[in-house]
């Protein structure tokens, strides 16, 4: 352990000094919000894809997805589909975002709303909506560092949080200093170590435990003991839940304010365009950190109640000190990056989107509220991590989940055509937000609900009623003649 | 084919991955890693090979 901990403190140390010099790094004014928040959207392909893939595959997906599949075998498996799928979106949808963003100024995706259907509150709507789909995976990217420093040897509650503020502080100085470059730079050091431990654990893991074929097997007795009982196949009950768990949250994934971040830092819509298909490489390591899971069933890992633990400790038992080092500085790394840019992501719909809105144009200190702001978003984010108990955290994530998705018809849609009524939008937009939360108290905080017998994703359903109010009261206003509000984007902005 | 009749072809992915009953079986086992799997694992690769093909198209086309 002393050897994977002198490994660690090293990478730390080194992302550290990475995040501050960052601020170097093609430098201009970074006083300007563009510069600070977007990197002067200058990023290239390859600048890019290590950006997206180290802000979408975060520490927290890293240790989530495996400990689901640990827990429940098959259904755990969605996220594969989830992110193959998320693709072909990308390529369709959210270039045309990135066209009209770069053609008239946007930060956000509320500023998009806001020039298209002239509507305020619709903006604050779509602007609240992503500041609550972000608080929470703030703070599980924290509680995820704080698994690794548990393993270091933190036992004490007092040693975890102290460990947590000295992360913490490190990731909000470089952030506030250097803005989205900093994340972008970390990124390089981070994804390289994931992609060098996902090879390490593949060629060393499962021929350790036999093979795949005895992986399998032995989980599979494994998971018939748990309680729910799981398994390697999915019940047919499940097949509707599986596919549109998959397909709402591929739908979803791209609205998240870190995500519209790293979108709008790229060069070119051709830098989006190549990364729709060069991204799925993470999704590949992805699955096969999905497959670990099943290895630290069948290596019979004990983790107790906390199935979070189970890649940690699989890898613990697996490798060797200065590997493990390794791994578990991708796994701190991995959370410091997508951290980052959450935060500036939310601070700049704070600056942009609710504050700009009380005086009318951009103000000249709009960059130093940003950053003060997004200092402000990881204190948050800190809180939650110190007060609100990890169950009630995930429980908020996922249904953060369920709320993104009720931005679609305005934000997503909304690309496309502007058929919908802004006021039917928000009523929509209500509607979703409150079937999501009901849905989601009355399942007890799961991500499906059985509606009407048929197990779905509930944010997929609580979108259908969204779709349903907005499709209805855009009938009724225009049969009432209602007069529109002006649409300040042009045909041409799109392309 | 031409214009944005290529764009259709990223569909193929969703009906690939979202139609569960053609895949949710275990064998045949590849590598000794069940259908259920692979299959998932191999339709990212198909994926990103569908979404690279539709950008080279369409960009000669000068239609991207």
């Amino acid at each position: 352990m002393a050897s994977a901990f002198a490994v660690f403190v090293f990478f730390v140390a080194a992302v550290t000094v990475l995040g501050f010099l960052a601020a170097r790094w093609g430098s201009r004014n970074l006083h300007a919000l563009e510069e600070w928040a977007l990197a002067g959207r200058g990023f290239g392909t390859i600048v890019s894809w290590f950006l997206l893939g180290g802000d979408l595959y975060t520490a927290y997906t890293f240790i989530a997805v495996p400990a689901l599949v640990y827990g429940a075998g098959a259904i755990g498996f969605f996220a594969v589909p989830y992110t193959t799928i998320a693709y072909p979106f990308v390529f369709l949808v959210m270039t045309r975002f990135w066209s009209v963003a770069s053609r008239r100024g946007y930060v956000t995706l509320a500023d998009f709303v806001r020039d298209r259907y002239g509507d305020r509150w619709l903006e604050i709507a779509v602007a609240v909506t992503g500041f609550l789909g972000a608080m929470p995976y703030i703070a599980l990217q924290l509680t995820g560092m704080q698994v690794i420093f548990v393993q270091f040897g933190a036992r004490t509650p007092l040693a975890q949080d102290l460990a947590l503020f000295v992360a913490f502080a490190l990731l909000a100085a470089y952030t506030y200093t250097s803005g989205l470059r900093a994340p972008a730079l970390i990124a390089f050091v981070k994804d390289v170590l994931i992609y060098a431990t996902i090879a390490a654990a593949m060629a060393i893991i499962p021929a350790r435990l036999g093979g795949w074929a005895h992986v399998f097997s032995a989980s599979a007795a494994a998971l018939a003991a748990h309680t729910p009982p799981g398994g390697l196949l999915l019940p047919h009950g499940l097949y509707f839940a599986y596919a549109s768990l998959a397909f709402g949250s591929s739908l979803s994934l791209f609205l998240y304010p870190h995500s519209i971040t790293s979108l709008l830092s790229a060069r070119s819509k051709l830098v989006i365009q190549r990364n729709a298909a060069l991204l799925p490489l993470y999704s590949i390591l992805l699955a096969l950190l999905a497959l670990l899971g099943f290895c630290a069933l069948a290596a019979g890992v004990d983790v107790g109640k906390n199935a979070s633990l189970a890649v940690p400790l699989l890898l613990r038992a697996m490798f060797p000190g200065w590997l493990l080092g390794v791994a578990y500085s991708a796994i701190v790394i991995g959370a410091l990056v997508p951290a980052a840019i959450m935060a500036i992501g939310s601070a700049n719909l704070f600056a942009s989107n609710v504050l700009r809105e009380f005086h009318r144009e951009r103000p000249s200190g709009e960059t130093r509220q940003a950053k003060v702001l997004c200092i402000g978003v990881l204190v948050v984010g800190l809180l939650l991590v110190f007060f609100m108990p990890v169950p009630y955290a995930i429980n908020f994530q996922l249904l953060g989940g369920a709320w993104m998705l009720q931005v679609v018809p305005a934000a997503a849609i909304g690309l496309f055509t502007r058929w919908f009524e802004p006021r039917a939008l928000l009523v929509g937009w209500a509607a979703g937000m409150v079937a999501a939360t009901l849905m989601g108290i009355a399942s007890g905080f799961k991500t499906t609900f059985a509606l009407g017998g048929l197990v779905g994703y509930l944010g997929l359903y609580a979108l259908a009623l969204n779709l349903a109010v907005a499709m209805i009261l855009t009938f009724l206003f225009n049969a009432l003649r209602i007069a529109r509000l002006d649409d300040a984007t042009a045909a041409a902005d799109y392309a | 084919m031409k214009g944005r009749l290529w764009y259709w072809l990223l569909a193929i992915p969703y009906v690939g991955t979202l139609w569960v009953p053609f895949y949710a079986k275990l064998t045949p086992p590849l590598f000794g890693i069940p259908f259920f799997y692979w299959y998932q694992i191999l339709w990212i690769v198909i994926g990103s090979l569908i979404t690279g093909l539709v950008l080279l198209i369409t960009r000669r086309q000068g239609d991207g």
